[in-house]
């Protein structure tokens, strides 16, 4: 339990730290980076609650996916990074206002629990043992069947995301010149060659 | 729960090792390596020239678009998981659900196919 602990107290100590620094970095691509590091610590946070499935998945998606396309962004956009940095202060207040309500969401969770502690009984679904299920067992149980309309809903706004991305995104150049294969192949001498009476002198 | 946990404790040891030869990597230098720093050394070299300008400049979107949707199957094959996993228990009625599920983002991959966004010009 004392090796549980130490493990917690690093990750946790390590993610607020480079969570910090994603802010606190001058260089753009550096935030990016700390922000990587800053989901390895969250997964190891998921696994220490025994949340394996929530872990790689935060791996697999955030850390292969997400901050890549992110590192991707902002390596290759045309922004003026110093300009940004120093209008950054303007959205202060609105980061203060999104920190004070995740802060009282937490104080909520947290004070619930502390009032009742036999709050944490009356789960509609608990997770079961870790002995006896796996947790990714666990989760699939739930939800394909008890949380259908949810994950219905899920592939519903992947696939908003899918046609807003090519709605907004694709864009059909015109006159370009492409091979097609098929047509090259096709060609006969009696569609390619044509015969000309030239006369003398004259030209086409 | 312990169980689960040493399970992990190689990946612990290997991101210890791991963080040790590249500290070692990063340290030793500053401690061994001949230093003669010039200005010249740091500047970006372009081909012999001045720079031109600097290396953030637009790029097509269509890579942002290649990215995105990347991410949405990614997200989708994700899913696929625990469904996998459970599926013993869930029997017909997740099967179904996943099944419409796969439906419904096959309509986005034929609207993509259709729209030529997974061509490259």
């Amino acid at each position: 339990m004392g090796l549980q602990a130490l493990f917690f107290y690093l990750f946790a100590f390590v993610a607020i730290a480079s969570a910090f620094m994603v802010i606190w970095a001058r260089n753009p691509v550096h935030s990016v980076l700390f922000l990587i590091l800053t989901f390895f610590n969250a997964a190891g946070l998921f696994l220490l609650t025994g949340a394996e499935f929530l872990a790689m998945i935060l791996l697999v998606v955030y850390v292969g996916a997400v901050a890549v396309l992110f590192l991707f962004v902002v390596m290759m956009l045309d922004i003026d990074f110093t300009k940004l940095r120093s209008t950054a202060l303007e959205y202060a207040p609105v980061g203060a206002l999104i920190g004070l309500i995740l802060a009282a969401e937490l104080i909520v969770v947290i004070g619930g629990s502390v009032i009742s502690p036999e709050i944490g009984k009356s789960i509609a679904n608990p997770i079961p043992d870790l002995a006896t299920r796996t947790n990714t067992a666990a989760l699939g149980d739930q939800l394909y069947t008890t949380y259908v309309y949810f994950f219905q809903i899920a592939g519903l706004v992947l696939l908003v995301a899918m046609i807003g991305a090519i709605v907004l995104t694709l864009r059909h150049r015109t006159n370009i010149k492409r091979q097609d294969i098929a047509t090259q192949v096709a060609r006969t001498p009696e569609t390619a060659v044509e015969v000309v009476k030239v006369k003398p002198g004259q030209g086409l | 729960m312990t169980g689960l946990l040493s399970s992990y404790v190689p990946i612990a040891i290997f991101i210890g090792i791991s963080l040790v030869i590249g500290l070692a990597l990063l340290i030793a230098p500053f401690a061994v390596a001949y230093k003669a720093p010039d200005s010249e050394k740091l500047s970006a070299y372009e081909c012999g020239f001045n720079a031109f300008d600097d290396a953030r400049m637009k790029f097509d979107i269509r890579f942002y678009l290649v990215s995105i949707l990347f991410i949405i199957f990614d997200l989708e094959v994700a899913f696929l998981f625990p469904w996998a996993v459970s599926f013993s228990a869930i029997g017909w009625f997740g099967f179904w659900s996943m099944m419409v599920f796969l439906g419904v983002l096959t309509i986005g991959f034929i609207y993509e196919w259709k729209k030529g966004a997974l061509e490259w010009e």
